[in-house]
C-alpha cells in the first residue's frame, strides 16, 4: 500500500467516518442546505442555528464516501461556536490546503481537519472533502440575504 | 491474433500509473485508440488538412473525400439503405438531442406519450423530459424486472396507440443488459410510434444492422469504439429525415440564402451546420476499419468470457454485491460492503487499476437500485484475464485496507 494511500484514508478520517460528529438534522427554524456532488451523487444536507453572526450550532446528514462524510463531520466540529465571519476565514484556509499551497495554520486550531490534508494528493477527491465546507458557506450566504 | 497481441496495437496500455502497470477498466466511459486511429489523424493533421465541399483545391478534395468516405464506412458499418441517412454529430448526446428537438417538438403535443426505461443514460432521459415539457406531452416508464432487464409484456403494456416515441439503450452501460431491440421495434411501430436506440454501449462491441433492428433512429459515439472523441452519428430513415428540420443554422448546411428566407442542403448535410468535425470522422472511420479487421463477433466472443470470468472471480469474494442480470454484455457493475465505491476506485487506483465510481449519469437507475453510486468494471477487446486478476487482487487489497482500518 502507498503511503500517498495511508495518508488520505488516517485513522482520524476513519474515526470521523464510523463515528461522525453532529450527524443528524437540526429543527426549529435552523438554515437548511441541501448540496449535491453532480459528478458522483454524495449528498449532504447541511443545518446550522446562526444567532448574532455566530454559528451556534452545524449538524449534517447525507450519503456519500469516507472522505465526503469525514469531511463534513470534521467542518461541523470546527465551525461550532465560531462567528461566521472566522468560519468563512476556515474554509478558505482549508481550501488552500486542499489545493495543496501553504495555509495559515496559526490563526485557528485547525484540529483534525488537518488529517485532510493527504486528500491534496488525490486530485478526483478534492470535491469530496470541499463539499460541507461549500454547504456551509451557502448557508450562511442565505443567511444574509434574510436580514 | 489474441487479445494479448491486439493489446500491443494500444500504446497508451504500454505504461505504469502508480508505479504499477495500467489496467485500463473504464472502457465503457472512454475506449482507448490504436494507433491505426492515432496515425490517421496525425496524417490529416500533417497532409491534408482542409475544409470540406467548398476548395476547389487538391487539400479540400482530399479532405472532402476523407470525410464522406468516412460516412460510408459508417453506412456499411451499421447496415443503412443510404449514406443520406447517416449524420455526423458531436456524439451520442448530440444525436438524441437532434431527434427530440427536431422529430419531438414537431410531432408531439399533449396527450402524446414518450416511452423510455429506467435504465436509461442521462443523454437518453433529459432530452425527452424536454420535449415533454415544451410539448405537454407524457413520459412514461418501462418498467424492469428485478435482474434490470425489459420483459416484453411490460412494453406491450406501457406501449399505446397514444406513444409517439420509444427509445430504449441497446445495452446498459450500468447493468451490462442487452435489451431486445428488434422486438420493441416492432410493438412501437405496431401502434404507430418511431424507435430511437441508444447504441453507445452496443455499436463497439456487437454487430449493428439497423434494416435488421428495423429503428427509426440509431445514436452512437466514436470514442467509445476506438474513435476520437468529440464525433459520433446520427442514423436516420430517410423518409424521416426528409421531412424534419435542421437544429442547428448557418455555413454548410444551406442551399440558398436571400435577406429574409433560406433553403436546405439535401441529406445529410442540411443537419451539419458549420464546419464539421472532420478530423473526427475520418478518425471514426478508420476506427472503424480497424474493428472490421478484428471482427466485431471476435470482439463480442472475447468480451463475454471476459465478464464471464470477472463475475466468476467476483463471486469468490465475500460482500460483493454485483447488479444486472447474468446474461451480459462485457462490464460489471458492483460494491463492496462497507467501503464507498469512491474509495474503491481510489484504492484502485494506486496499483495501477482505473474503474469508475459514481452515478453513471443513471441518477433514476441508481434510485431504481437503491444505491447512491456504484463501481464499475468495463472491457474491451484490449483486456485479458490477467487484467481481471489485478483487479480481484485490488479489490481484495481494498478490503483489507477498509477492513484494518475499521
Amino acid at each position: 500500500m502507498s503511503s500517498n494511500l495511508d495518508q488520505l484514508y488516517r485513522q482520524v478520517i476513519m474515526d470521523h467516518y464510523k463515528n461522525p460528529r453532529n450527524k443528524g438534522v437540526l429543527e426549529d427554524g435552523a438554515l437548511n442546505i441541501n448540496m449535491n456532488n453532480p459528478t458522483c451523487g454524495d449528498r449532504i444536507q447541511l443545518t446550522l442555528k446562526v444567532e448574532d453572526g455566530k454559528i451556534e450550532s452545524a449538524n449534517f446528514d447525507g450519503e456519500g464516501c469516507s472522505i465526503s462524510l469525514a469531511s463534513a463531520s470534521m467542518m461541523t466540529q470546527a465551525v461550532k461556536g465560531l462567528p461566521v465571519e472566522d468560519a468563512l476565514k476556515l474554509a478558505k484556509i482549508f481550501y488552500d490546503m486542499m489545493l495543496g499551497n501553504d495555509y495559515d495554520d496559526e490563526s485557528y486550531d485547525l484540529g483534525d481537519i488537518e488529517a485532510l490534508q493527504g486528500v491534496s494528493k488525490f486530485p478526483a477527491r478534492i470535491k469530496c472533502a470541499t463539499l460541507a465546507w461549500k454547504a456551509m458557506e451557502q448557508g450562511v450566504g442565505k443567511k444574509d440575504e434574510e436580514e | 491474433m489474441s487479445a494479448k497481441e491486439w493489446r500491443k496495437l494500444f500504446p497508451i496500455l504500454d505504461q505504469e500509473v502508480n508505479g504499477k502497470p495500467l489496467v485500463y477498466l473504464d472502457s465503457a466511459a472512454t475506449s482507448q485508440k490504436p494507433i491505426q486511429v492515432i496515425e490517421t489523424l496525425d496524417k490529416y493533421y500533417k497532409e491534408f488538412n482542409s475544409n470540406v465541399h467548398r476548395g476547389v483545391h487538391t487539400l479540400g478534395t482530399r479532405a472532402t473525400d476523407g470525410y464522406e468516405g468516412a460516412r460510408e464506412k459508417v453506412r456499411r458499418f451499421i447496415g443503412a439503405k443510404s449514406t443520406q441517412e447517416i449524420i455526423f454529430t458531436r456524439g451520442t448526446t448530440t444525436a438524441i438531442n437532434t431527434v427530440a428537438r427536431s422529430y419531438g417538438m414537431a410531432n408531439l403535443s399533449e396527450g402524446d406519450e414518450i416511452v423510455i426505461t429506467p435504465m436509461e443514460h442521462h443523454s437518453n432521459i433529459i432530452p425527452w423530459q424536454q420535449v415533454a415539457k415544451a410539448t405537454g406531452a407524457t413520459l412514461k416508464y418501462i418498467p424492469l424486472q428485478p435482474d434490470g432487464t425489459i420483459d416484453l409484456q411490460d412494453v406491450e403494456k406501457t406501449v399505446t396507440e397514444h406513444t409517439k416515441i420509444v427509445s430504449v439503450m441497446q445495452v446498459s452501460n450500468v447493468l451490462g443488459t442487452i435489451n431486445p431491440i428488434k422486438e420493441i421495434a416492432s410493438i412501437a411501430h405496431k401502434n404507430g410510434a418511431v424507435m430511437v436506440v441508444d447504441g453507445a454501449q452496443s455499436a463497439p462491441h456487437m454487430k449493428v444492422d439497423v434494416q435488421d433492428l428495423d429503428c427509426d433512429f440509431f445514436a452512437f459515439s466514436a470514442h467509445k469504439m476506438c474513435g476520437p472523441t468529440g464525433i459520433g452519428v446520427l442514423y436516420g430513415k430517410k423518409a424521416l429525415l426528409n421531412k424534419m428540420e435542421p437544429v442547428e443554422f448557418g455555413g454548410e448546411m444551406i442551399d440558398f440564402v436571400g435577406l429574409q428566407e433560406s433553403t436546405w442542403k439535401e441529406l445529410p448535410w442540411k443537419f451539419e451546420g458549420g464546419t464539421p468535425i472532420i478530423a473526427g470522422a475520418i478518425g471514426l472511420g478508420a476506427a472503424i476499419d480497424f474493428l472490421e479487421d478484428i471482427g466485431l463477433d471476435n470482439i463480442l466472443k472475447v468480451e463475454h468470457k471476459l465478464a464471464e470470468y470477472a463475475m466468476e472471480r467476483l463471486s469468490e469474494l465475500e460482500g460483493v454485491t454485483i447488479y444486472g442480470p447474468k446474461h451480459r454484455a462485457g462490464l460489471v457493475t458492483f460494491n463492496l460492503d462497507d467501503v464507498h465505491p469512491h474509495d474503491v476506485a481510489t484504492v484502485l487506483d494506486s496499483e495501477g487499476i482505473a474503474v469508475r465510481a459514481g452515478h453513471h449519469c443513471a441518477q433514476p437507475l441508481m434510485k431504481w437500485l437503491d444505491v447512491t453510486a456504484t463501481a464499475r468494471a468495463s472491457f474491451y477487446l484490449y483486456n485479458t484475464e490477467d487484467d481481471i486478476d489485478a483487479f480481484i487482487k485490488g479489490l481484495t487489497t481494498a478490503k483489507e485496507y477498509f477492513g484494518h482500518v475499521f
